[in-house]
């Protein structure tokens, strides 16, 4: 069965299973003072420093959270309000378009609850922010910035973004600038301290590790008002009984995911391109989009002109291909990608879009099994398409 | 076959699609979001749409082991259904939601969809019978739905499944529980799913405005108050006229009939209330061709409402139904709809009533 949808979540590895089983064995509250507390301290903290490692991070850079929305929505609320709370004027957010609604969302409520305001970075394209886009957000009213946030790598369409050009710009300014690096981690070279970056989003599914465990990197200057109070955990930033089990096998995933980046990076590189290229070969009228060189490995995003996505992904889905069509809600109602919006698509065509994404249990096999239904599922789209559109 | 069930969240469809199932066919589940922003919750037997309702129609096709999907028809739903709601209320006349739903969203745009992606049919949980391609009344007759379903063309039920004209209500709910399905007890839907709190009247003045205009009555001419918006009146109604004046005769009145020309709400006794002469047009042959230039049947004339014996001409696309027993209430814009026993023959737009004694 090909899933082709590792950037919504990818198989745990198995080193993680057995990290994360064993530690379910174990009993023990990291907070209590007793010999079992003290052994799951040390499993937490143990997990803290490989994971630190793995990032180039400092250990106690580690906040250790439910997953990425919950480590986005710290890093933009809590710096948002730690900022203002420091000057009053400081409530001006500058976060690109094309952003994850973890943080899409974390800013627009913001702006509705705590009178933010935002600045939202274009994009081009390739869907890439310029620095001199943000350069001119912040020369606006430097004095009036917040927080400055904008993803390591776009999670549709896998568009990396220059961020340690973007972090230097806003350190010529002293402004502290956060990132969601969810995509990025199991396939580029992430270093927190080389990247300059002040906040840094990361989560376990999506590198090999269990759901709902990851963590926001956090500069130990950086100030950030907590979402979850409690009992003080993690910095007194992130309360809450830590996860022990989750931790450990993040470590685990993160770890061997960043020993084996490189490999993978190149092996999905190479399916990638196959994919593509077998793709337009067989099907007249697709986009291939993202930036052509400057674009996460495993991920392909095509616009089937004249398609709906929703329809093709039916279709492809019977045949036993799973993929994507970006991003859904809820109901799961695709709604047009404000990604591809953002980029200069028309609805139409962001409507007629899906997202391929290989992951570290990619074979040639998936590729070869996608490519031998993607044009008859296309052409039987297509007619579905025009018959909603004319009638 | 490779059908396409339309599950709204509700049990009907839900044991429409389990029999399909059963019978066989491959079958694909479907929920069709027809609001732009559904609520999260359901709240009592009002709305279809929240995501509650796709949440329990996911449930059901996980129990019946198909896939499922969610559809978006929002922007065709509020285009071909909603907006023409609004406009048929502006033209002073009463329409029919549902009806149009099934006409241009379940049997046209799902149909259509389904049909290009390589389904022979949608099957729904529409309490009515197929038979030999000719609609048939559920033998539930309280639950009966062929009404709303008289709309649709011979070439539409030829693809359409109706898989529980033979059960009762009670016997759908039973056979859910037996199935398992969780949706067994839940309230049936009433009222317009797309107003959700069943204020028709604030919906369509939040849509209209306010327009103010006379309240009329109909043997005199003269104006007895004034309304608000004429989109808030009914045929039939006699609530809420707040008429200042009482009648002559001390009798109760009624709104007779919408004056889309001067905005104005006719008013009169229950006698000038009754027809025996309905005309209507965009009539469709649902189970096969026209019948004859003249012939005798049964016609209803709303939801639920009673059928009269009536002989019925036709006139190209139009009829012109004669009927034995005059009935109250008859609004332009509800479809006449034309019986041969549980057979549905035909139906029509209402575009007049009229007392055949009463000289037009």
């Amino acid at each position: 069965m090909p899933y082709l949808d590792h950037a919504a979540t990818t198989p745990m590895l198995p080193e993680a299973i057995a990290a994360v089983t064993e530690a379910m064995g174990e009993r023990g509250n990291p907070s209590s003072l007793h010999t079992a507390g003290r052994a799951a301290r040390r499993r937490v903290e143990e997990s803290r420093e490989r994971l630190a490692a793995a990032l180039g991070a400092r250990p106690s850079e580690v906040v250790f959270t439910a997953g990425g929305t919950e480590a986005d929505n710290l890093a933009v609320k809590g710096i948002f309000w730690a900022r203002r709370a420091a000057d009053p004027r400081r409530r001006r957010i500058i976060a690109s378009a094309v952003e994850h609604h973890a943080v899409l969302d974390a800013v627009g409520w913001l702006v509705t609850h705590e009178g933010a305001q935002v600045s939202w970075l274009p994009v081009d394209r390739t869907g890439t922010v310029s620095p001199l886009a943000l350069e001119a957000a912040i020369a606006e009213d430097p004095e009036s910035v917040a927080l400055i946030t904008v993803m390591w790598a776009n999670n549709e369409v896998g568009t990396i973004q220059p961020i340690a050009e973007l972090a230097a710009l806003a350190h010529e300014h002293a402004l502290p600038i956060h990132t969601d690096a969810v995509q990025a981690v199991s396939t580029l070279p992430v270093d927190f301290a080389a990247s300059g970056v002040d906040a840094l989003t990361m989560t376990g599914h999506k590198l090999g590790g269990p759901p709902a465990a990851g963590a926001l990197l956090l500069g130990r200057k950086v100030e950030c008002v907590p979402v979850l109070h409690g009992g003080g955990q993690e910095r007194e930033v992130r309360s809450g009984t830590l996860d022990v089990p989750g931790v450990v096998g993040l470590a685990a995933a993160t770890t061997l995911a960043v020993e084996r980046r490189a490999e993978v990076a190149t092996r999905l590189a190479a399916l990638r391109d196959e994919l593509v290229a077998g793709v337009l070969d067989r099907v007249a009228d697709v986009a291939d989009n993202g930036h052509p060189r400057r674009r996460l490995p495993g991920i392909a995003n095509l616009t089937f002109t004249g398609c709906e996505g929703d329809a093709l992904l039916m279709l492809l889905d019977a045949q036993g291909v799973e993929c994507s069509t970006g991003s859904a809600c809820s109901a799961g109602v695709a709604q047009p990608s404000h990604v591809l919006i953002a980029m200069g698509a028309g609805p139409a065509e962001a409507r007629g879009t899906l997202r391929f994404s290989l992951g570290h249990t990619s074979t040639q096999a998936d590729v070869a099994a996608a490519l031998a239904v993607i044009a008859p599922a296309v052409e039987r789209a297509r007619r579905a398409g025009l018959t909603s559109v004319l009638s | 076959m490779r059908v396409l069930a339309a599950m709204s969240g509700g049990v009907d469809s839900a044991v429409a699609a389990a029999r399909a199932v059963d019978a066989g066919h491959e079958v694909t589940g479907v929920h069709l979001a027809l609001s732009p922003a559904p609520a999260s919750l359901r709240h009592g037997a009002r709305g279809c749409c929240t995501l509650e309702d796709a949440n329990d129609a996911r449930r059901a096709a996980d129990v019946l082991g198909i896939p499922f999907y969610v559809w978006d028809l929002a922007e065709r739903f509020r285009a071909d259904v909603i907006d023409d709601f609004v406009a048929e209320y502006a033209a002073g006349r009463t329409p029919n939601p549902c009806l149009r739903c099934n006409e241009k969203i379940k049997f046209t745009a799902v149909l259509d969809k389904a049909v290009a992606l390589g389904f022979d049919a949608v099957v729904t949980g529409h309490h009515a019978r197929l038979a030999d391609g000719r609609l048939m009344r559920s033998v539930d007759t309280a639950k009966d739905q062929s009404y709303v379903l008289a709309v649709c063309t011979r070439e539409q039920l030829a693809r359409a499944m109706f898989p529980l004209g033979n059960s009762t209500k009670a016997q759908v709910r039973a056979e859910a529980a037996e199935r398992g399905l969780a949706v067994a007890d839940k309230p049936d839907s009433h009222d317009i799913c797309f107003i959700a709190d069943g204020d028709t009247r604030g919906f369509l003045g939040r849509r209209l405005g306010e327009q103010e205009g006379p309240i009329v009555d109909a043997a005199s001419g003269a104006v007895l108050g004034t309304h608000a918006g004429s989109f808030g009146y009914t045929v039939g109604q006699r609530r809420g006229l707040n008429l200042r004046r009482p009648a002559p005769d001390g009798n109760p009145r009624y709104v007779l009939s919408i004056r889309p020309q001067d905005n104005a709400v006719v008013v009169g006794p229950r006698e000038l209330l009754e027809a025996d002469v309905v005309a209507a047009h965009r009539v469709v042959w649902t189970s096969g061709g026209l019948p004859a230039r003249q012939f005798d049947c049964a016609v209803q004339l709303r939801a639920h409402g009673m059928t009269s014996p009536a002989t019925v001409r036709v006139v190209g696309a139009s009829v012109e139904a004669a009927l034995e027993v005059a009935q109250v209430g008859v609004a332009a814009g509800q479809a006449l709809v034309m019986y041969d026993g549980d057979v549905v023959l035909g139906s029509g737009t209402i575009t007049a009533a009229r007392r055949a004694d009463v000289a037009v």
